[in-house]
C-alpha cells in the first residue's frame, strides 16, 4: 500500500515535471479558461442580466471546459515513444498508475482553476470575503469526481480516432451531476446562505467522489490489459 | 451438418420472427390503448401517449442496465459474446429511448404547453440518450476487436452507475413530471384498466427489445464468424 | 542475483488472437540461464507479438508465462521485475532529459540510489555528455544507446530484444554485442527477436524460427549462417 502510494507520486512527479518544462498544454489551458471567462461577459445582454447572475454558471463552464483541455494531453505523453509500456513493464500495480496519473491531472486542473478563480473574481466582480474556504471545498470536491473519470477516458480516448472530440463527448454527463451540485452551492455560498441548505449537495459531491474514485481505480486496469 | 454460420442465420431467422409477434403486439396495444382503454378525465387523448412513452421509458433504461451488466461479466469473462449481446442491447435501446424523446414533447406540448422543460425525469432520459450515443460513438471510434470490448465495457459499467447520480442531481432543479404513478410504496393509483394497457404495452416493448436483439446478435455472430474465416484464410 | 536452476523463463502453449485472427498459436518456450535464443522469421510471423507477450504487456489469449517460476498476470506487479525490454520505440519521454528518464525508470522499479543507476547507465552508454539533453535532440544511434540504457537500468534477468541493431552503426552495434555477451556470460537469459538472422547469428545459443504464429524450427546454433539460410528459407516458405 505505501509502495503503491509511493510509485503513485512518482509518477505524478514525472508528469508535472515534464508538464512544467513544455509549458504549452498548461499555458494553452489557462489562456483557454481566461478566454471562456471573458466570451462568458460578453455573451449576456448587460441590460438584462447583471454580471453575478451568471457568475456560478460561468466558473463552472469554465472550469469543466478547461479541465477537459488539460485531460485531453494526459496520456498523449505516454503514447509518445510508447512510454506507456515502460509503465506498465514496471512492477508497477496498474492501481498505483492510476492513482500516479489521477494526482498528476488533480495537479494539472488545480493550476489551471487557481489561475481562473482570481480572473473571475475580477472580471464579475464577486465578493469572496467569507465564502472562499466554502468555495475551496465545493472545488475540490466537484473536481476530485470528474477527473477521477477524465482520466480513465482520456487514457481510453488517446487510443482511438478523434480522441480530441471523444474525451468530451463521454465526459460531459458525468460532469452533470458535480457541476449541478457545485454550480448551486458556488451561488448560494456566494449569497450567504446557510449551511443547511447546503448540506444535501455536498453530501451529493462527496458521495460522487467516493463511487467514482473507487470505480475508476478498479475499472483502469482493465483498460491498460491489452 | 450444421456449420456455425447456419447456426447464426438461425438466430436471425428466430429474432426476425420474434420481432413480428412483437409489431404484432404493438398494432394490439395500439387498439387496446384507444378502443378498450377509458380515456383520462384531465388530459383526453394525448394521455394514450402514455402507454408508448412510459413502456419505451422502462425498456431503454431496463436495457442500459442490461448493457452494464453484460459489460461487467465481460470484464471477468473475457467472453466476447457478451461483448456482441452488449453492443446489440445498446443499439436498440438507443432506438428505445430516442421512442423516448419524441413522444415525451409530443405529450408535453398539450399538457404542459411547452415541448421541453428541464423536468428532472425528461433531463435523466435525455443524459441516457447521450450516454448510450457516446457508448456507440467510442465502440466506432476504436478498431482493436478487443480493445474495443473493454473501453466500451467500462463506459457502460460506468454509465450504468452514473445513471442514479444524475437522477439524483437533476431533482434538485423544479420537476414538472407528474408524479411516479406506478411503483409507489403504495398501492398503484393508475385506475386497473389503465395499468393493465400499461403493462401489456411493457411486456410488448420487452418482446420487441428481445426480437430485435436476437436478430442484431445473429448478424453480429455471422459478421464475425466471416471476418474470423477471411482473416485465419489469409494468414 | 540468487541462483536459479530452473528455466528462468517459460511459456507454455502460450496463443494469442486479434478478434477473430489467430496470430500465435499454441507456443512452447524454455530459456534457461547464460542462454540467448535468437527468434528470427518473416515479417508478420507474430515475433513482437510474442515479444510483447513474453513481457506481461499483453494478456495471453489462452497458456501462460512464467518468469523465474512465478505466473505472469497484470494482477501482480512483482512477477515481471525480472524483465526488461528493449522495443522498436525509445520509451522515452521527449520532456525530461536523458538522466531524467533513467532516473524515473530506476525510481519506477524501486531501486535504491536511482541517480547513481542513471549515471552508470548513462556512463556505459557513452552519453554521459549528454545526460541533460532531451530524447529529441539525440540522433537515430544515440537515441538507441538511451533506449538500451533505458532498458537495462534495472539489470534485468530476462532481456527481451525487438530488433536491437536497427539504427546502429558499426561501432554501436560491436557495443551492444559485447554487451549482450557479457550479460550473457553473467547468467542473465536473452531472446532476441530479429528478421535479420545474420546479424545475430554469433550471438545466439539457440535459433528458432517463427512463421504463421507457430514454430517452424527450433535448435542449438550450429555451423555457419549461410548453411542454416536455405534451411530458413524452406520452413518458413511452406
Amino acid at each position: 500500500m505505501r509502495d503503491a502510494l509511493r510509485l503513485a507520486l512518482v509518477i505524478a512527479g514525472k508528469d508535472l515535471r515534464a508538464e512544467l518544462r513544455s509549458r504549452t498544454a498548461l499555458l494553452s489551458a489557462v489562456v483557454f479558461a481566461a478566454l471562456v471567462l471573458v466570451v462568458f461577459n460578453f455573451a449576456r445582454d448587460p441590460t438584462a442580466f447583471p454580471a453575478s447572475e451568471l457568475a456560478p454558471s460561468a466558473l463552472w463552464i469554465t472550469f469543466a471546459f478547461g479541465a477537459i483541455i488539460a485531460l485531453n494531453r494526459a496520456f498523449a505523453m505516454e503514447r509518445e515513444h510508447a512510454a506507456l509500456d515502460g509503465l506498465l513493464l514496471a512492477p508497477v500495480p496498474r492501481e498505483a498508475l492510476y492513482l500516479g496519473k489521477l494526482l498528476a491531472n488533480l495537479a494539472f486542473v488545480g493550476i489551471v482553476e487557481a489561475v481562473t478563480l482570481p480572473l473571475f473574481v475580477l472580471f464579475f466582480d464577486v465578493d469572496l470575503a467569507g465564502a472562499l474556504g466554502g468555495l475551496l471545498v465545493v472545488i475540490v470536491l466537484a473536481t476530485v469526481g470528474f477527473v477521477a473519470v477524465g482520466t480513465v477516458f482520456s487514457a481510453m480516448a488517446v487510443r482511438t480516432r478523434f480522441a480530441e472530440l471523444l474525451l468530451p463527448v463521454l465526459l460531459l454527463p458525468f460532469m452533470v451531476p458535480p457541476l449541478v451540485g457545485a454550480a448551486s452551492l458556488t451561488s448560494r455560498l456566494l449569497g450567504g446562505r446557510p449551511f443547511s441548505e447546503m448540506a444535501g449537495l455536498l453530501r451529493l459531491l462527496a458521495l460522487y467522489d467516493i463511487v467514482f474514485v473507487t470505480l475508476c481505480t478498479l475499472l483502469f486496469p482493465a483498460v491498460m490489459d491489452e | 451438418m450444421t456449420t456455425p454460420i447456419d447456426g447464426a442465420r438461425a438466430t436471425v431467422r428466430r429474432g426476425r420472427w420474434i420481432t413480428l409477434v412483437a409489431l404484432a403486439g404493438l398494432a394490439g396495444v395500439y387498439v387496446l390503448a384507444l378502443r378498450y382503454t377509458p380515456e383520462e378525465e384531465f388530459q383526453g387523448l394525448a394521455q394514450k401517449i402514455f402507454y408508448l412513452h412510459v413502456p419505451a421509458a422502462w425498456t431503454s433504461l431496463f436495457v442500459f442496465t442490461l448493457v452494464g451488466l453484460a459489460s461487467a461479466l465481460y470484464l471477468w469473462l473475457h467472453d466476447s459474446r457478451l461483448d456482441l449481446f452488449a453492443e446489440s442491447s445498446a443499439e436498440v435501446g438507443v432506438a428505445f429511448s430516442a421512442i423516448m424523446l419524441t413522444t415525451g414533447p409530443i405529450w408535453a406540448k398539450p399538457i404542459w404547453g411547452t415541448w421541453w422543460t428541464w423536468d428532472a425525469r425528461l433531463t435523466l432520459t435525455l443524459f441516457l440518450f447521450f450516454l448510450y450515443v457516446g457508448y456507440l460513438a467510442l465502440r466506432a471510434a476504436v478498431s482493436d476487436p478487443s480493445e474495443r470490448a473493454r473501453f466500451s465495457a467500462v463506459v457502460a459499467i460506468l454509465g450504468m452507475l452514473l445513471v442514479p447520480f444524475i437522477h439524483l442531481s437533476v431533482y434538485f432543479f423544479r420537476t414538472l413530471h407528474p408524479r411516479p404513478v406506478v411503483l409507489k410504496p403504495s398501492a398503484p393509483s393508475l385506475p386497473p384498466v389503465m395499468l393493465r394497457t400499461l403493462l401489456v404495452s411493457f411486456g410488448v416493448c420487452l418482446l420487441l427489445y428481445v426480437g430485435l436483439v436476437t436478430m442484431r446478435y445473429g448478424l453480429g455472430l455471422a459478421d464475425r464468424i466471416r471476418e474470423a474465416r477471411e482473416a485465419n484464410d489469409v494468414a | 542475483m540468487p541462483q536459479y536452476e530452473a528455466p528462468l523463463l517459460v511459456a507454455t502453449a502460450l496463443a494469442r488472437s486479434y478478434g477473430p485472427r489467430k496470430v500465435l498459436h499454441a507456443i512452447d518456450l524454455q530459456l534457461a540461464a547464460g542462454e540467448t535464443l535468437v527468434i528470427a522469421g518473416p515479417n508478420g510471423a507474430g515475433k513482437t507479438t510474442l515479444l510483447r507477450l513474453l513481457a506481461g504487456l499483453m494478456r495471453p489469449s489462452a497458456g501462460e508465462v512464467r518468469v523465474l517460476g512465478r505466473r505472469l498476470t497484470a494482477g501482480d506487479p512483482d512477477a515481471r521485475r525480472p524483465l526488461g525490454l528493449l522495443s522498436h520505440q525509445s520509451l522515452l519521454y521527449d520532456d525530461l532529459t536523458l538522466r531524467e528518464n533513467l532516473v524515473f525508470a530506476a525510481r519506477l522499479h524501486g531501486l535504491r540510489s536511482p541517480g547513481a543507476l542513471a549515471d552508470a547507465a548513462l556512463a556505459s552508454a557513452g552519453l554521459t555528455d549528454r545526460a541533460h539533453a532531451s530524447p529529441r535532440e539525440l540522433s537515430r544511434g544515440m537515441l538507441q544507446r538511451a533506449a538500451i540504457a533505458r532498458a537495462l537500468v534495472h539489470e534485468p534477468a530476462i532481456l527481451l530484444l525487438d530488433e536491437p541493431f536497427t539504427g546502429l552503426d558499426a561501432a554501436a552495434s560491436g557495443r551492444l554485442r559485447a554487451l549482450i555477451r557479457d550479460r550473457a556470460g553473467a547468467g542473465r537469459a536473452i531472446v532476441l527477436v530479429t528478421h535479420q538472422l545474420a546479424e545475430a547469428w554469433d550471438l545466439a545459443s539457440r535459433v528458432a524460427v517463427l512463421a504463421g504464429g507457430r514454430w517452424v524450427l527450433d535448435g542449438p546454433r550450429e555451423g555457419d549462417v549461410a548453411e542454416f539460410l536455405p534451411r530458413y528459407h524452406a520452413s518458413t516458405d511452406a
